[in-house]
Protein backbone atom coordinates (compact mmCIF):
# COMPACT_ATOMS: atom_id res chain seq x y z
CA UNK A 1 0.00 0.00 0.00
CA UNK A 2 0.96 3.42 -1.09
CA UNK A 3 1.04 5.80 2.02
CA UNK A 4 -1.70 7.98 -0.08
CA UNK A 5 -3.66 4.87 0.43
CA UNK A 6 -2.99 4.46 3.98
CA UNK A 7 -4.15 7.95 4.87
CA UNK A 8 -7.09 7.13 2.62
CA UNK A 9 -8.01 4.01 4.74
CA UNK A 10 -7.52 6.24 8.00
CA UNK A 11 -10.27 8.93 7.18
CA UNK A 12 -13.01 6.74 7.80
CA UNK A 13 -11.09 5.32 11.20
CA UNK A 14 -10.61 8.70 12.47
CA UNK A 15 -14.27 9.61 12.05
CA UNK A 16 -15.44 6.90 13.81
CA UNK A 17 -13.65 8.31 17.14
CA UNK A 18 -14.13 11.61 15.96
CA UNK A 19 -17.55 12.14 14.77
CA UNK A 20 -20.10 9.35 16.53
CA UNK A 21 -23.21 11.52 15.93
CA UNK A 22 -22.73 10.57 12.32
CA UNK A 23 -22.25 6.71 12.54
CA UNK A 24 -25.71 5.98 11.08
CA UNK A 25 -24.78 8.81 8.18
CA UNK A 26 -21.39 6.83 7.78
CA UNK A 27 -22.29 3.50 7.81
CA UNK A 28 -25.06 4.26 4.64
CA UNK A 29 -21.85 5.95 2.80
CA UNK A 30 -19.83 2.73 3.61
CA UNK A 31 -22.24 0.40 2.21
CA UNK A 32 -23.18 3.15 -0.89
CA UNK A 33 -19.63 2.95 -1.51
CA UNK A 34 -18.96 -0.38 -1.91
CA UNK A 35 -22.23 -0.83 -4.30
CA UNK A 36 -20.60 2.17 -6.13
CA UNK A 37 -17.39 -0.02 -6.58
CA UNK A 38 -19.25 -3.04 -7.99
CA UNK A 39 -20.14 -0.48 -10.63
CA UNK A 40 -16.85 0.90 -10.95
CA UNK A 41 -16.34 -2.92 -12.34
CA UNK A 42 -19.09 -3.15 -14.63
CA UNK A 43 -19.36 0.47 -16.19
CA UNK A 44 -15.39 2.19 -15.51
CA UNK A 45 -13.41 -1.24 -15.96
CA UNK A 46 -15.42 -3.21 -18.23
CA UNK A 47 -17.24 -0.20 -20.35
CA UNK A 48 -20.75 -1.38 -20.03
CA UNK A 49 -23.15 1.73 -19.32
CA UNK A 50 -26.15 0.29 -16.64
CA UNK A 51 -28.75 2.49 -15.48
CA UNK A 52 -30.60 -0.66 -13.71
CA UNK A 53 -27.74 -1.73 -11.45
CA UNK A 54 -29.68 -0.87 -8.02
CA UNK A 55 -31.88 -3.92 -9.35
CA UNK A 56 -28.73 -6.38 -7.90
CA UNK A 57 -28.53 -4.08 -4.87
CA UNK A 58 -32.22 -4.97 -4.31
CA UNK A 59 -31.98 -8.58 -4.91
CA UNK A 60 -29.14 -8.50 -2.20
CA UNK A 61 -31.03 -6.16 0.11
CA UNK A 62 -34.47 -8.60 -0.21
CA UNK A 63 -32.58 -11.49 0.00
CA UNK A 64 -31.10 -10.78 3.29
CA UNK A 65 -34.06 -9.05 4.58
CA UNK A 66 -36.24 -11.80 3.65
CA UNK A 67 -34.34 -14.50 5.32
CA UNK A 68 -33.98 -12.74 8.44
CA UNK A 69 -37.79 -11.73 8.39
CA UNK A 70 -38.16 -15.81 7.98
CA UNK A 71 -36.19 -16.51 11.10
CA UNK A 72 -32.36 -16.49 10.28
CA UNK A 73 -30.85 -13.90 11.02
CA UNK A 74 -26.96 -14.59 10.90
CA UNK A 75 -25.21 -11.49 9.34
CA UNK A 76 -22.36 -13.06 7.38
CA UNK A 77 -24.09 -15.83 6.00
CA UNK A 78 -27.02 -13.15 5.10
CA UNK A 79 -24.26 -11.58 3.28
CA UNK A 80 -22.98 -14.64 1.32
CA UNK A 81 -26.54 -15.51 0.66
CA UNK A 82 -27.26 -12.14 -1.10
CA UNK A 83 -23.96 -12.11 -2.89
CA UNK A 84 -24.88 -15.79 -4.56
CA UNK A 85 -28.68 -14.82 -5.41
CA UNK A 86 -27.75 -11.69 -6.78
CA UNK A 87 -24.84 -12.96 -8.42
CA UNK A 88 -27.14 -15.79 -10.27
CA UNK A 89 -29.09 -12.95 -10.97
CA UNK A 90 -26.12 -10.99 -12.66
CA UNK A 91 -25.20 -13.91 -14.60
CA UNK A 92 -28.76 -14.91 -15.86
CA UNK A 93 -29.35 -10.98 -16.87
CA UNK A 94 -25.47 -10.71 -18.21
CA UNK A 95 -26.64 -12.44 -21.41
CA UNK A 96 -29.10 -10.28 -22.28
CA UNK A 97 -27.05 -7.33 -21.61
CA UNK A 98 -23.91 -7.85 -23.08
CA UNK A 99 -25.00 -9.21 -26.85
CA UNK A 100 -26.42 -6.00 -27.88
CA UNK A 101 -24.81 -2.23 -28.76
CA UNK A 102 -24.34 0.28 -26.79
CA UNK A 103 -27.95 1.68 -26.71
CA UNK A 104 -29.76 -1.49 -26.25
CA UNK A 105 -27.52 -2.84 -23.15
CA UNK A 106 -28.82 0.58 -21.64
CA UNK A 107 -32.24 0.18 -22.51
CA UNK A 108 -31.62 -3.66 -21.21
CA UNK A 109 -30.32 -2.46 -17.66
CA UNK A 110 -33.29 -0.23 -17.33
CA UNK A 111 -36.01 -2.38 -18.32
CA UNK A 112 -34.23 -4.95 -16.04
CA UNK A 113 -34.29 -2.65 -12.95
CA UNK A 114 -37.89 -1.68 -13.97
CA UNK A 115 -39.28 -5.09 -13.88
CA UNK A 116 -37.94 -6.30 -10.75
CA UNK A 117 -39.61 -3.02 -9.62
CA UNK A 118 -42.53 -3.99 -11.10
CA UNK A 119 -42.16 -7.47 -9.61
CA UNK A 120 -41.38 -6.30 -5.92
CA UNK A 121 -43.95 -3.56 -6.11
CA UNK A 122 -46.79 -6.96 -7.00
CA UNK A 123 -45.35 -9.45 -4.61
CA UNK A 124 -46.53 -7.42 -1.83
CA UNK A 125 -47.67 -9.88 0.03
CA UNK A 126 -43.73 -10.98 0.43
CA UNK A 127 -41.84 -8.09 0.13
CA UNK A 128 -44.30 -5.76 1.78
CA UNK A 129 -44.54 -3.65 -1.25
CA UNK A 130 -43.98 -0.15 -1.14
CA UNK A 131 -44.67 -0.29 2.62
CA UNK A 132 -41.32 -1.56 2.59
CA UNK A 133 -40.33 -5.05 4.54
CA UNK A 134 -40.18 -4.44 7.93
CA UNK A 135 -39.49 -6.88 10.99
CA UNK A 136 -36.03 -7.28 9.94
CA UNK A 137 -34.27 -8.95 13.20
CA UNK A 138 -30.33 -9.40 13.03
CA UNK A 139 -28.29 -11.62 15.68
CA UNK A 140 -24.65 -10.71 17.05
CA UNK A 141 -22.48 -10.14 14.50
CA UNK A 142 -19.74 -13.42 14.72
CA UNK A 143 -22.00 -13.86 18.23
CA UNK A 144 -20.37 -11.36 20.11
CA UNK A 145 -21.40 -8.01 18.71
CA UNK A 146 -25.01 -6.40 18.81
CA UNK A 147 -26.46 -3.89 16.37
CA UNK A 148 -26.86 -1.20 18.40
CA UNK A 149 -28.89 2.14 18.57
CA UNK A 150 -25.83 4.09 17.95
CA UNK A 151 -24.41 1.84 14.80
CA UNK A 152 -21.04 1.27 15.83
CA UNK A 153 -21.47 -2.11 15.21
CA UNK A 154 -22.62 -1.59 11.93
CA UNK A 155 -20.31 1.08 10.95
CA UNK A 156 -17.34 -1.33 11.93
CA UNK A 157 -18.93 -4.30 10.00
CA UNK A 158 -19.85 -2.31 6.72
CA UNK A 159 -16.04 -0.64 6.95
CA UNK A 160 -14.60 -4.25 7.22
CA UNK A 161 -16.83 -5.10 4.69
CA UNK A 162 -16.15 -2.44 2.07
CA UNK A 163 -12.18 -2.96 3.16
CA UNK A 164 -12.56 -6.40 1.89
CA UNK A 165 -14.01 -6.39 -1.01
CA UNK A 166 -11.89 -2.97 -1.81
CA UNK A 167 -8.74 -4.91 -1.68
CA UNK A 168 -10.76 -8.01 -3.72
CA UNK A 169 -11.38 -5.70 -6.12
CA UNK A 170 -8.24 -4.01 -6.56
CA UNK A 171 -6.52 -7.28 -7.09
CA UNK A 172 -9.00 -8.56 -9.68
CA UNK A 173 -8.74 -5.44 -11.62
CA UNK A 174 -5.06 -5.34 -11.70
CA UNK A 175 -4.77 -9.10 -12.64
CA UNK A 176 -5.08 -10.04 -16.27
CA UNK A 177 -8.29 -10.13 -16.49
CA UNK A 178 -8.64 -7.14 -15.17
CA UNK A 179 -6.50 -5.73 -17.92
CA UNK A 180 -8.46 -7.47 -20.41
CA UNK A 181 -11.51 -5.33 -19.42
CA UNK A 182 -10.26 -2.82 -19.74
CA UNK A 183 -8.81 -3.76 -23.43
CA UNK A 184 -12.13 -4.33 -24.09
CA UNK A 185 -13.48 -1.36 -23.05
CA UNK A 186 -10.79 0.73 -24.94
CA UNK A 187 -12.09 -1.35 -28.55
CA UNK A 188 -14.05 -4.38 -28.30
CA UNK A 189 -13.33 -5.29 -32.06
CA UNK A 190 -9.41 -5.77 -31.67
CA UNK A 191 -9.47 -8.26 -28.46
CA UNK A 192 -10.54 -11.62 -30.30
CA UNK A 193 -7.93 -10.89 -32.00
CA UNK A 194 -5.64 -11.35 -29.00
CA UNK A 195 -7.55 -14.40 -27.89
CA UNK A 196 -9.52 -12.71 -25.99
CA UNK A 197 -13.04 -13.66 -24.99
CA UNK A 198 -15.27 -10.60 -25.07
CA UNK A 199 -18.51 -11.57 -24.45
CA UNK A 200 -16.98 -14.08 -21.75
CA UNK A 201 -14.91 -11.80 -19.63
CA UNK A 202 -17.74 -9.60 -19.80
CA UNK A 203 -20.46 -12.13 -18.56
CA UNK A 204 -17.66 -12.79 -15.97
CA UNK A 205 -17.46 -8.90 -14.98
CA UNK A 206 -20.99 -8.30 -14.74
CA UNK A 207 -21.41 -11.31 -12.91
CA UNK A 208 -19.26 -10.13 -10.19
CA UNK A 209 -20.17 -6.69 -10.07
CA UNK A 210 -23.71 -8.15 -9.91
CA UNK A 211 -22.62 -10.27 -6.51
CA UNK A 212 -20.96 -7.19 -4.92
CA UNK A 213 -23.92 -5.25 -5.09
CA UNK A 214 -25.92 -7.78 -3.74
CA UNK A 215 -23.39 -7.51 -1.01
CA UNK A 216 -24.00 -4.34 -0.39
CA UNK A 217 -27.67 -4.09 -0.45
CA UNK A 218 -27.59 -7.22 2.43
CA UNK A 219 -25.43 -4.77 4.63
CA UNK A 220 -27.90 -1.97 4.19
CA UNK A 221 -30.59 -4.25 4.78
CA UNK A 222 -29.08 -6.03 8.24
CA UNK A 223 -27.84 -2.69 8.93
CA UNK A 224 -31.06 -0.76 8.61
CA UNK A 225 -33.06 -3.18 9.71
CA UNK A 226 -35.24 -2.46 6.88
CA UNK A 227 -35.77 -3.01 3.46
CA UNK A 228 -37.56 -0.36 1.19
CA UNK A 229 -38.82 -0.86 -2.27
CA UNK A 230 -36.82 2.19 -3.23
CA UNK A 231 -33.38 -0.25 -3.21
CA UNK A 232 -35.03 -1.30 -6.66
CA UNK A 233 -35.95 2.25 -8.20
CA UNK A 234 -33.72 3.84 -11.09
CA UNK A 235 -33.12 6.71 -8.82
CA UNK A 236 -30.97 4.69 -6.95
CA UNK A 237 -29.07 3.27 -10.24
CA UNK A 238 -29.33 7.31 -12.14
CA UNK A 239 -27.71 8.20 -8.77
CA UNK A 240 -25.25 5.44 -8.19
CA UNK A 241 -23.94 6.50 -11.93
CA UNK A 242 -23.67 9.89 -10.58
CA UNK A 243 -21.54 9.09 -7.94
CA UNK A 244 -18.94 7.25 -9.69
CA UNK A 245 -18.86 9.79 -12.03
CA UNK A 246 -18.56 12.35 -9.91
CA UNK A 247 -15.15 10.67 -8.37
CA UNK A 248 -13.73 9.04 -11.57
CA UNK A 249 -14.50 5.94 -13.26
CA UNK A 250 -12.30 3.45 -13.32
CA UNK A 251 -9.96 4.09 -10.75
CA UNK A 252 -12.02 1.84 -7.65
CA UNK A 253 -11.18 4.76 -5.00
CA UNK A 254 -12.64 7.42 -7.20
CA UNK A 255 -16.15 5.48 -6.45
CA UNK A 256 -15.22 5.99 -2.44
CA UNK A 257 -14.75 9.45 -2.97
CA UNK A 258 -17.61 10.18 -5.33
CA UNK A 259 -20.06 8.60 -2.99
CA UNK A 260 -18.72 10.61 0.08
CA UNK A 261 -18.82 13.63 -1.94
CA UNK A 262 -22.01 12.75 -2.87
CA UNK A 263 -23.54 11.33 0.10
CA UNK A 264 -22.73 14.79 2.87
CA UNK A 265 -23.58 17.00 0.06
CA UNK A 266 -26.89 15.59 0.02
CA UNK A 267 -27.67 15.01 3.81
CA UNK A 268 -26.49 18.60 3.91
CA UNK A 269 -28.23 20.36 0.98
CA UNK A 270 -31.65 18.44 1.32
CA UNK A 271 -31.41 19.25 4.63
CA UNK A 272 -32.05 22.81 3.67
CA UNK A 273 -34.39 22.16 0.50
CA UNK A 274 -34.92 19.13 -1.37
CA UNK A 275 -35.73 20.66 -4.21
CA UNK A 276 -32.68 22.84 -3.93
CA UNK A 277 -30.25 19.70 -4.01
CA UNK A 278 -31.70 18.04 -6.78
CA UNK A 279 -31.25 21.41 -8.84
CA UNK A 280 -27.73 21.74 -7.81
CA UNK A 281 -27.09 18.29 -9.01
CA UNK A 282 -28.78 18.51 -12.06
CA UNK A 283 -26.44 21.58 -12.51
CA UNK A 284 -23.30 19.76 -11.32
CA UNK A 285 -23.73 16.80 -14.14
CA UNK A 286 -23.96 19.30 -17.00
CA UNK A 287 -20.79 20.70 -15.83
CA UNK A 288 -19.19 17.80 -14.78
CA UNK A 289 -19.84 16.49 -18.45
CA UNK A 290 -18.32 19.42 -20.06
CA UNK A 291 -15.40 20.34 -17.95
CA UNK A 292 -14.56 17.82 -15.74
CA UNK A 293 -14.74 14.26 -17.40
CA UNK A 294 -12.33 12.55 -14.95
CA UNK A 295 -14.21 13.29 -11.98
CA UNK A 296 -12.70 14.32 -8.46
CA UNK A 297 -10.06 11.39 -8.91
CA UNK A 298 -9.11 12.50 -12.48
CA UNK A 299 -8.71 15.78 -11.72
CA UNK A 300 -6.26 14.87 -8.32
CA UNK A 301 -4.11 12.71 -11.05
CA UNK A 302 -3.74 15.53 -13.43
CA UNK A 303 -2.61 18.16 -10.31
CA UNK A 304 -0.46 15.28 -8.80
CA UNK A 305 0.86 14.78 -12.62
CA UNK A 306 1.70 18.50 -13.30
CA UNK A 307 3.64 18.93 -9.77
CA UNK A 308 5.98 15.92 -10.43
CA UNK A 309 6.86 17.38 -13.85
CA UNK A 310 8.14 20.02 -12.19
CA UNK B 1 -67.47 -6.00 -27.27
CA UNK B 2 -68.59 -2.24 -27.08
CA UNK B 3 -66.31 -2.09 -23.78
CA UNK B 4 -63.71 -3.55 -25.74
CA UNK B 5 -63.72 -1.20 -28.33
CA UNK B 6 -64.14 1.85 -25.93
CA UNK B 7 -60.58 0.38 -23.95
CA UNK B 8 -58.89 0.19 -28.15
CA UNK B 9 -60.34 3.63 -28.50
CA UNK B 10 -58.25 5.39 -25.13
CA UNK B 11 -55.41 3.00 -25.96
CA UNK B 12 -55.19 4.88 -29.00
CA UNK B 13 -56.18 8.17 -27.73
CA UNK B 14 -53.11 7.33 -25.16
CA UNK B 15 -50.41 5.96 -28.41
CA UNK B 16 -50.97 8.68 -30.58
CA UNK B 17 -50.23 11.13 -27.54
CA UNK B 18 -46.76 9.14 -27.36
CA UNK B 19 -46.35 9.31 -30.65
CA UNK B 20 -46.46 13.12 -30.79
CA UNK B 21 -44.21 13.45 -27.79
CA UNK B 22 -41.52 10.79 -28.83
CA UNK B 23 -40.96 11.70 -32.19
CA UNK B 24 -38.94 14.52 -31.52
CA UNK B 25 -36.56 11.81 -29.66
CA UNK B 26 -36.97 9.33 -32.47
CA UNK B 27 -35.10 12.10 -34.67
CA UNK B 28 -32.49 12.59 -32.26
CA UNK B 29 -31.42 9.27 -31.33
CA UNK B 30 -31.88 8.48 -34.90
CA UNK B 31 -30.07 10.91 -36.83
CA UNK B 32 -27.59 12.03 -34.49
CA UNK B 33 -27.34 9.14 -32.28
CA UNK B 34 -27.92 11.48 -29.13
CA UNK B 35 -29.22 9.39 -26.35
CA UNK B 36 -31.40 12.21 -24.74
CA UNK B 37 -33.06 10.90 -21.45
CA UNK B 38 -34.09 15.16 -20.75
CA UNK B 39 -36.80 14.69 -24.48
CA UNK B 40 -39.87 14.39 -21.17
CA UNK B 41 -38.77 17.27 -20.02
CA UNK B 42 -40.11 19.42 -23.21
CA UNK B 43 -42.87 18.19 -23.31
CA UNK B 44 -43.42 19.12 -19.63
CA UNK B 45 -42.33 22.64 -20.49
CA UNK B 46 -45.38 22.49 -22.96
CA UNK B 47 -47.70 21.44 -20.14
CA UNK B 48 -46.50 24.83 -18.50
CA UNK B 49 -46.92 26.81 -21.00
CA UNK B 50 -50.33 25.78 -21.58
CA UNK B 51 -51.46 26.18 -18.09
CA UNK B 52 -49.98 29.51 -17.42
CA UNK B 53 -50.90 30.94 -20.06
CA UNK B 54 -54.88 29.69 -19.23
CA UNK B 55 -54.40 30.54 -15.56
CA UNK B 56 -52.78 33.31 -15.74
CA UNK B 57 -53.24 35.19 -18.50
CA UNK B 58 -56.69 33.99 -19.30
CA UNK B 59 -55.97 32.31 -23.05
CA UNK B 60 -58.34 29.76 -24.16
CA UNK B 61 -57.23 26.03 -24.39
CA UNK B 62 -56.64 25.63 -28.50
CA UNK B 63 -55.08 29.17 -28.60
CA UNK B 64 -52.80 28.18 -26.08
CA UNK B 65 -50.93 24.84 -28.01
CA UNK B 66 -49.66 27.14 -30.94
CA UNK B 67 -47.90 29.06 -28.18
CA UNK B 68 -46.93 25.60 -25.91
CA UNK B 69 -45.45 24.31 -29.68
CA UNK B 70 -43.44 27.68 -30.13
CA UNK B 71 -42.39 28.12 -27.09
CA UNK B 72 -40.60 24.50 -26.53
CA UNK B 73 -38.94 24.59 -29.83
CA UNK B 74 -37.50 27.90 -29.02
CA UNK B 75 -36.15 26.74 -26.08
CA UNK B 76 -35.13 23.13 -27.90
CA UNK B 77 -33.38 24.87 -30.31
CA UNK B 78 -31.62 27.05 -28.02
CA UNK B 79 -30.42 24.29 -25.82
CA UNK B 80 -29.35 22.71 -28.83
CA UNK B 81 -27.11 25.25 -30.10
CA UNK B 82 -25.60 25.85 -26.97
CA UNK B 83 -25.53 22.57 -25.05
CA UNK B 84 -26.72 19.67 -27.16
CA UNK B 85 -24.20 20.18 -30.12
CA UNK B 86 -20.83 19.87 -27.99
CA UNK B 87 -21.85 16.49 -27.45
CA UNK B 88 -22.89 14.59 -30.52
CA UNK B 89 -19.46 12.80 -30.66
CA UNK B 90 -19.44 12.34 -26.90
CA UNK B 91 -19.55 9.02 -25.38
CA UNK B 92 -22.92 7.30 -24.36
CA UNK B 93 -22.51 7.82 -20.65
CA UNK B 94 -21.54 11.65 -21.28
CA UNK B 95 -25.25 11.83 -23.36
CA UNK B 96 -26.87 10.15 -20.20
CA UNK B 97 -25.17 11.88 -17.47
CA UNK B 98 -26.06 15.27 -19.41
CA UNK B 99 -29.46 15.38 -20.26
CA UNK B 100 -30.21 13.25 -16.83
CA UNK B 101 -28.26 16.54 -15.27
CA UNK B 102 -30.74 18.37 -17.22
CA UNK B 103 -33.95 16.39 -16.44
CA UNK B 104 -33.23 17.00 -12.66
CA UNK B 105 -32.85 20.78 -13.60
CA UNK B 106 -35.86 21.17 -14.89
CA UNK B 107 -37.92 18.85 -12.75
CA UNK B 108 -36.46 20.92 -9.58
CA UNK B 109 -36.71 23.95 -11.52
CA UNK B 110 -40.71 22.52 -11.91
CA UNK B 111 -40.96 22.39 -8.46
CA UNK B 112 -39.50 25.49 -7.56
CA UNK B 113 -42.19 27.51 -9.71
CA UNK B 114 -45.42 25.47 -9.62
CA UNK B 115 -44.97 22.81 -6.75
CA UNK B 116 -45.36 19.10 -6.95
CA UNK B 117 -48.96 18.76 -7.36
CA UNK B 118 -50.67 18.24 -10.18
CA UNK B 119 -51.84 20.62 -12.11
CA UNK B 120 -55.28 21.79 -13.57
CA UNK B 121 -56.67 22.23 -16.81
CA UNK B 122 -59.90 23.35 -17.32
CA UNK B 123 -61.36 22.28 -21.17
CA UNK B 124 -63.67 24.02 -22.99
CA UNK B 125 -67.17 22.84 -22.91
CA UNK B 126 -67.65 21.75 -26.86
CA UNK B 127 -64.20 19.50 -25.70
CA UNK B 128 -65.92 17.76 -22.76
CA UNK B 129 -68.50 14.80 -22.11
CA UNK B 130 -69.08 12.03 -24.45
CA UNK B 131 -70.84 11.07 -27.33
CA UNK B 132 -72.23 7.85 -28.70
CA UNK B 133 -71.15 6.19 -31.73
CA UNK B 134 -72.34 3.15 -33.17
CA UNK B 135 -73.49 1.97 -29.18
CA UNK B 136 -70.02 3.02 -28.19
CA UNK B 137 -69.27 6.09 -25.50
CA UNK B 138 -66.49 7.73 -26.94
CA UNK B 139 -64.79 10.90 -24.59
CA UNK B 140 -64.64 13.43 -26.95
CA UNK B 141 -61.55 14.59 -26.30
CA UNK B 142 -59.86 11.20 -26.94
CA UNK B 143 -61.46 11.84 -30.57
CA UNK B 144 -60.39 15.66 -30.31
CA UNK B 145 -56.61 13.91 -29.72
CA UNK B 146 -56.58 11.30 -31.90
CA UNK B 147 -58.26 13.29 -34.97
CA UNK B 148 -55.40 16.56 -34.05
CA UNK B 149 -52.33 13.94 -34.12
CA UNK B 150 -53.88 12.14 -37.73
CA UNK B 151 -53.73 15.84 -39.09
CA UNK B 152 -50.33 16.07 -37.55
CA UNK B 153 -48.85 12.86 -38.85
CA UNK B 154 -50.49 13.50 -42.25
CA UNK B 155 -48.96 16.62 -42.55
CA UNK B 156 -45.53 15.61 -40.84
CA UNK B 157 -45.24 12.67 -43.51
CA UNK B 158 -45.68 15.30 -46.11
CA UNK B 159 -43.11 17.27 -44.90
CA UNK B 160 -40.79 14.40 -45.04
CA UNK B 161 -41.35 12.74 -48.44
CA UNK B 162 -42.50 16.02 -50.24
CA UNK B 163 -40.44 19.00 -49.41
CA UNK B 164 -36.79 19.85 -50.00
CA UNK B 165 -35.93 19.82 -46.49
CA UNK B 166 -37.81 16.28 -45.88
CA UNK B 167 -35.69 14.84 -48.83
CA UNK B 168 -32.69 16.37 -47.08
CA UNK B 169 -33.71 15.07 -43.59
CA UNK B 170 -33.75 11.65 -44.93
CA UNK B 171 -30.84 11.56 -46.70
CA UNK B 172 -28.96 12.56 -43.22
CA UNK B 173 -30.63 9.86 -41.17
CA UNK B 174 -29.42 7.35 -43.89
CA UNK B 175 -26.19 8.34 -44.21
CA UNK B 176 -24.89 11.58 -42.73
CA UNK B 177 -21.80 11.29 -43.92
CA UNK B 178 -22.66 10.85 -47.89
CA UNK B 179 -25.76 13.66 -47.10
CA UNK B 180 -22.71 15.85 -45.76
CA UNK B 181 -20.85 15.22 -48.87
CA UNK B 182 -23.34 16.12 -51.01
CA UNK B 183 -23.42 19.48 -49.26
CA UNK B 184 -26.88 18.87 -47.35
CA UNK B 185 -26.07 20.95 -44.04
CA UNK B 186 -26.51 18.38 -41.96
CA UNK B 187 -25.64 20.42 -38.77
CA UNK B 188 -28.78 22.60 -39.70
CA UNK B 189 -30.80 19.98 -40.70
CA UNK B 190 -30.51 18.80 -37.49
CA UNK B 191 -30.81 22.56 -35.42
CA UNK B 192 -34.39 22.65 -37.34
CA UNK B 193 -35.10 18.93 -36.15
CA UNK B 194 -34.29 19.04 -33.11
CA UNK B 195 -36.36 22.24 -32.62
CA UNK B 196 -39.49 21.04 -34.27
CA UNK B 197 -38.92 18.06 -32.02
CA UNK B 198 -38.89 20.30 -28.95
CA UNK B 199 -41.96 21.91 -30.26
CA UNK B 200 -43.81 18.78 -31.38
CA UNK B 201 -43.14 17.19 -27.42
CA UNK B 202 -43.93 20.53 -26.01
CA UNK B 203 -46.96 20.20 -27.88
CA UNK B 204 -47.67 16.35 -26.67
CA UNK B 205 -46.99 17.76 -23.12
CA UNK B 206 -49.98 20.18 -23.44
CA UNK B 207 -52.76 18.59 -25.27
CA UNK B 208 -51.63 15.60 -23.11
CA UNK B 209 -52.66 17.36 -19.09
CA UNK B 210 -55.89 15.88 -19.68
CA UNK B 211 -54.94 12.10 -20.46
CA UNK B 212 -51.03 11.65 -18.65
CA UNK B 213 -51.50 14.51 -16.23
CA UNK B 214 -48.73 16.77 -15.54
CA UNK B 215 -46.65 17.58 -12.62
CA UNK B 216 -43.08 18.24 -11.90
CA UNK B 217 -41.92 14.59 -11.86
CA UNK B 218 -43.38 13.89 -15.32
CA UNK B 219 -39.56 13.74 -17.34
CA UNK B 220 -38.65 11.43 -15.10
CA UNK B 221 -42.00 9.51 -14.75
CA UNK B 222 -42.76 9.54 -18.65
CA UNK B 223 -38.86 8.46 -19.74
CA UNK B 224 -39.33 4.78 -20.50
CA UNK B 225 -42.67 5.43 -22.41
CA UNK B 226 -40.99 7.69 -25.07
CA UNK B 227 -37.45 5.63 -25.02
CA UNK B 228 -39.42 2.67 -25.60
CA UNK B 229 -41.32 4.39 -28.54
CA UNK B 230 -38.10 5.18 -30.31
CA UNK B 231 -36.43 2.16 -29.52
CA UNK B 232 -39.58 -0.50 -30.20
CA UNK B 233 -40.23 1.81 -33.64
CA UNK B 234 -36.45 1.68 -34.78
CA UNK B 235 -35.23 5.56 -34.51
CA UNK B 236 -35.54 7.78 -37.54
CA UNK B 237 -38.45 6.74 -38.94
CA UNK B 238 -42.03 7.97 -38.84
CA UNK B 239 -43.87 4.70 -38.97
CA UNK B 240 -41.88 3.06 -36.49
CA UNK B 241 -42.05 5.35 -33.72
CA UNK B 242 -46.05 5.48 -34.79
CA UNK B 243 -46.74 1.71 -34.76
CA UNK B 244 -44.60 1.16 -31.90
CA UNK B 245 -46.46 3.64 -29.88
CA UNK B 246 -50.04 2.77 -30.74
CA UNK B 247 -49.20 -0.36 -29.49
CA UNK B 248 -47.48 0.90 -26.30
CA UNK B 249 -50.64 2.74 -25.75
CA UNK B 250 -53.11 -0.19 -26.21
CA UNK B 251 -51.08 -2.84 -24.39
CA UNK B 252 -50.87 0.01 -21.31
CA UNK B 253 -54.31 0.80 -21.44
CA UNK B 254 -55.47 -2.40 -21.75
CA UNK B 255 -52.94 -3.86 -19.56
CA UNK B 256 -54.60 -1.59 -17.07
CA UNK B 257 -58.39 -2.26 -17.42
CA UNK B 258 -58.02 -6.06 -17.92
CA UNK B 259 -55.26 -6.62 -15.64
CA UNK B 260 -54.51 -4.15 -12.91
CA UNK B 261 -52.85 -6.95 -10.65
CA UNK B 262 -50.37 -7.04 -13.57
CA UNK B 263 -49.77 -3.27 -13.85
CA UNK B 264 -46.91 -1.92 -15.86
CA UNK B 265 -45.15 -5.02 -15.18
CA UNK B 266 -46.15 -6.20 -19.28
CA UNK B 267 -44.99 -3.25 -20.67
CA UNK B 268 -41.72 -3.62 -18.87
CA UNK B 269 -41.50 -7.29 -19.88
CA UNK B 270 -42.44 -6.71 -23.52
CA UNK B 271 -39.60 -3.91 -23.66
CA UNK B 272 -36.76 -6.54 -22.44
CA UNK B 273 -38.22 -9.22 -24.68
CA UNK B 274 -38.32 -6.92 -28.06
CA UNK B 275 -34.91 -5.43 -27.23
CA UNK B 276 -33.42 -8.97 -27.60
CA UNK B 277 -35.61 -10.03 -30.70
CA UNK B 278 -35.07 -7.04 -32.54
CA UNK B 279 -32.27 -4.76 -31.27
CA UNK B 280 -32.48 -2.47 -34.13
CA UNK B 281 -36.28 -2.02 -33.69
CA UNK B 282 -39.36 -3.47 -35.46
CA UNK B 283 -38.49 -1.24 -38.31
CA UNK B 284 -35.30 -0.22 -38.04
CA UNK B 285 -32.17 -0.91 -39.97
CA UNK B 286 -29.01 -2.61 -38.80
CA UNK B 287 -26.21 -0.69 -38.88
Amino acid sequence: MRPVEIAFWLVPVAAFFVLPGYLVLGSQILIVSLFALSLDLILGYAGIVSLGHAAFFGVGAYTAGLLSVHGWGEPLTGVAAAAVVAGLVGFVVSFLVVRGEDLARLMVTLGVGLLLYEAANRAAPITGGVDGLSGVVMWKLLGIFPFDLNGRTAYVYSFAMLAIFCWLLKRLTRSPFGLELRAIRENARRMPAVGAPVQRRLVAAFTVGAAIAGVAGALLAQTTQFVGIDTLGFNRSAELVIMLVLGGAGRLYGAIVGTAIFMIAQDYLSGINPVYWQFWLGLLLVVFVFFARGGVMGGLEAIAARWKRR
Amino acid sequence: MTQAIGVLFDGIAYGSLLFLVSLGLSVTMGLMNFVNLAHGAFAMAGGFVTVVAMTRLGVPFLATLPLAFLATAAAGAVLERALYRRLYGASELDQVLFSIGLTFMSIAGATWFFGASQQPVHLPGFLQGQVTVLGVDLGVYRIFLVAAVAALTLLLGALLSRTRFGAQVRASVDNAQAARGLGIDVDRVFSVTFALGSGLAGLGGALGIEVLGLDSSFPLKFMVYFLLVVVVGGAGTLKGPLVAALLLGVLDVAGKYYVPQVGAFVIYAAMVVLLIAFPAGLFGKRR
